[in-house]
């Protein structure tokens, strides 16, 4: 365990990655031979048109839709050769990946503290421990004051907010959001976006974001651009640029930052 | 965190009703077995308070509750002189329906055996056992009668002057308790008219043989009360009551009397067997079937119900599968869910029908045996209807949250 959490290895990373869905006359090839590595720290964005591969890339990151073809490592530790399990994905998943969605996807029968708090109950964590870090979470996200309301009572940031504070919840090393600023305007958007670099950073985490919002691509340390179910281009911020100036690879394999 | 309290709590108005709906679901089917386990009660209710040892009837019938039994009055005479017996008592019974006060008056007759029987040993609530041997009757609260009410039976009136709880014949009809002499004359009460019309064919039977030629006195005799006439017989009875000497052994008895050529002897079990598998069998089987029925369209509604709350919660299911609850946390939600609805349903059934059967015309009763076998019929019903509901949870897929 402690190998597959060293700071040298890569938060995750993916290795010819296929998905194909039907077969015969009926086959759909969703994604192509996909590689691509997100360090730890680093905040990474998906482009792309619809059906591009994007969501089914993201997906197959975070273990529900199992690939084809290809190998999936997260903090170095192998979970996905093909469609074969290395891991228990559900298990792996509630201690190691967090999810945020273009829509809050709160249950809707849960408070805002309580939808943060079974996902610590759930790994393990007592409820009061649970009710405990929820809250702290929540004032983190600055909603500790709609903790009590359901997320019907809350506005579209704020279940945007409690959804976050739910896939931070069991310090995962992975945060894999689908659209998570399509609900929110443009300030709350780069609020969200600021809070990911930060916890990419605290946790020595990776995130992966797919996102249509141009407003705040200046966050991203690599933009992987997909077209057709493969990496068309990969575009990595320079560090020592003081104006997040940008290299751009048609060969995402070499884009990568070292 | 119960997530089945918690969603319980969120949609507590549906889960509410949804309750509601199955309580009274279940009201009925309680309410199926207790009018069952009553029509059985009640059957056999008139046997167990008159406690006879043996029921003497008519040879070769099965009464006098299950088809008519006439005997003659003075058996009770005869029986008496058998060795062993110690009591007998003569037991007319028949229903009559007349009006009283305008609506219509159902009344089990039954004659009790007056002086020997004067009734004591009826549940009265009011008033007192008869105390004469005409005109006095003591009726069920069922019947709507009133003590001191002077209620008009065939041409004699007869007044209220006690009340019994509970005393009602296999057809749900109130018991009216007469002397038997009493319960006779309201039996064979014919009209004037019918009267006139019985001896005039008499006349004429008499008129026909050579017995009523060369006995011209018969003619006149035949024009007269039957009760003149001894060759015909007095009004018959149902049945005599037999008690037996205290050691002896009623089958005995009972064997020495069967051997008369115009009588059969049932025990009090055989009698009670025989209004069991005769009279109410068919009611009994058909309430029967019919709580069977109404527990599989119990069983089959909760399954929808709780598949359809399944599926309301389905994209909930997903999304906890995604985060990572495992299955158990899954399947304990719709399960407590079930058991809960199934318990809550169970106990508004039973706090309905304890409301609601007294109201009944016909007793429903609730035995502790039948409430507990319900109750695990509800448990297991709740169990097996949580399947469906499981078994569709289980086939989620987590990213089809992400849908």
């Amino acid at each position: 365990m402690t190998s597959t959490t060293a700071a040298d290895t890569p938060a995750i990373e993916v290795r010819g990655l296929t998905k194909i869905y039907g077969s015969g006359n009926t086959e759909v090839v969703a994604m192509r031979d996909v590689t691509l590595t997100v360090n730890r720290g680093e905040v990474v964005a998906l482009l792309g048109p619809s059906g591009s591969g994007k969501s089914t890339l993201l997906t197959a990151v975070g273990l529900i839709n199992p690939p084809t073809a290809g190998q999936i490592a997260i903090g170095g530790q192998p979970v996905m050769d093909g469609p074969r399990d290395l891991v228990n994905l559900r298990t792996f998943r509630r201690e190691h990946i967090g999810f945020i969605f273009q829509k809050s996807n709160l249950i809707p029968f849960l408070t805002a503290r309580e939808n943060v708090q079974i996902a610590l109950e759930l790994n393990g964590e007592t409820s009061r421990a649970g009710r405990k870090r929820a809250l702290e979470l929540l004032d983190y996200l600055g909603v500790a004051d709609r903790a009590d309301h359901y997320p019907a009572m809350l506005s579209g940031g704020q279940q945007q907010r409690v959804a976050v504070a739910r896939a931070l919840a069991n310090r995962p090393q992975v945060i894999l959001a689908d659209e998570p600023t399509a609900a929110l305007d443009s300030q709350r958007g780069r609020q969200v976006m600021e809070l990911f670099r930060k916890v990419a950073h605290e946790q020595g985490g990776g995130v992966i974001v797919v996102t249509h919002d141009q407003r705040s691509l200046d966050v991203f340390d690599t933009i992987y651009e997909m077209e057709d179910g493969r990496v068309a281009r990969a575009t990595t911020k320079v560090q020592a640029s003081p104006h997040g100036e940008r290299v751009s690879n048609a060969e995402p394999s070499t884009a990568r930052q070292t | 965190m119960n997530l089945a309290v918690k969603d319980i709590r969120h949609n507590l108005g549906r889960f509410v009703l949804t309750t509601i709906g199955v309580g009274m679901l279940l009201m009925i089917v309680m309410g199926m077995g207790g009018i069952y386990r009553g029509i059985t009660e009640d059957a056999t209710l008139l046997i167990d308070k008159l406690d006879a040892d043996l029921w003497v009837v008519q040879r070769g019938t099965r009464g006098p509750f299950a088809e008519v039994s006439r005997l003659p009055t003075n058996l009770a005479d005869r029986v008496a002189t058998v060795p062993g017996v110690t009591q007998t008592r003569r037991f007319v019974f028949h229903t009559v329906q007349r009006q009283h006060n305008g609506k219509p008056l159902r009344v089990a007759v039954l004659g009790l055996d007056w002086p020997t029987d004067r009734g004591e040993w009826l549940p009265l609530v009011a008033g007192r056992p008869l105390a004469q041997n005409h005109f006095e009757m003591v009726a069920d609260r069922t019947l709507g009668l009133a003590l001191g009410d002077r209620v008009p039976l065939g041409k004699e009136t007869y007044t209220v002057v006690g009340l019994t709880s509970g005393m009602i014949d296999s057809g749900g009809n109130g018991l009216g308790f007469f002397t038997a002499a009493d319960a006779q004359t309201i039996q064979f009460d014919l009209t004037g008219e019918a009267v006139r019309l019985e001896r005039a064919a008499r006349v004429g039977r008499v008129d026909r043989i050579d017995l009523g030629r060369t006995q011209p006195p018969l003619l006149e005799r035949a024009e007269g009360e039957t009760a003149a006439i001894p060759a015909l017989a007095p009004p018959a009875i149902s049945a005599v009551l037999v008690r037996v000497q205290p050691g002896t052994d009623p089958r005995t008895v009972a064997a020495a009397i069967s051997g008369w050529a115009d009588v059969s002897v049932h025990t009090q079990d055989e009698e009670r067997q025989l209004m069991l598998s005769g009279p109410v069998e068919k009611a009994k089987l058909q309430i029967g079937l019919f709580r069977v029925l109404l527990t599989l369209i119990s069983a089959i509604i909760m399954a929808l119900i709780l598949y359809t709350l399944t599926l309301d919660k389905l994209h909930d299911i997903a999304l906890l599968k995604l985060i990572g609850a495992p299955n158990r946390v899954i399947l304990g939600m719709i399960l407590q869910q079930a058991l809960l609805l199934g318990a809550m349903g169970f106990g508004i059934a039973y706090l309905l029908g304890q409301w609601l059967f007294p109201r009944f015309p016909r007793r429903v009763i609730l035995m502790q045996d039948d409430l507990i076998q319900l109750a695990v019929i509800v448990l297991v019903i709740s169990v097996l209807s949580s399947v469906l509901g499981i078994w569709k949870a289980m086939r989620v897929e987590p990213n089809e949250a992400l849908s």
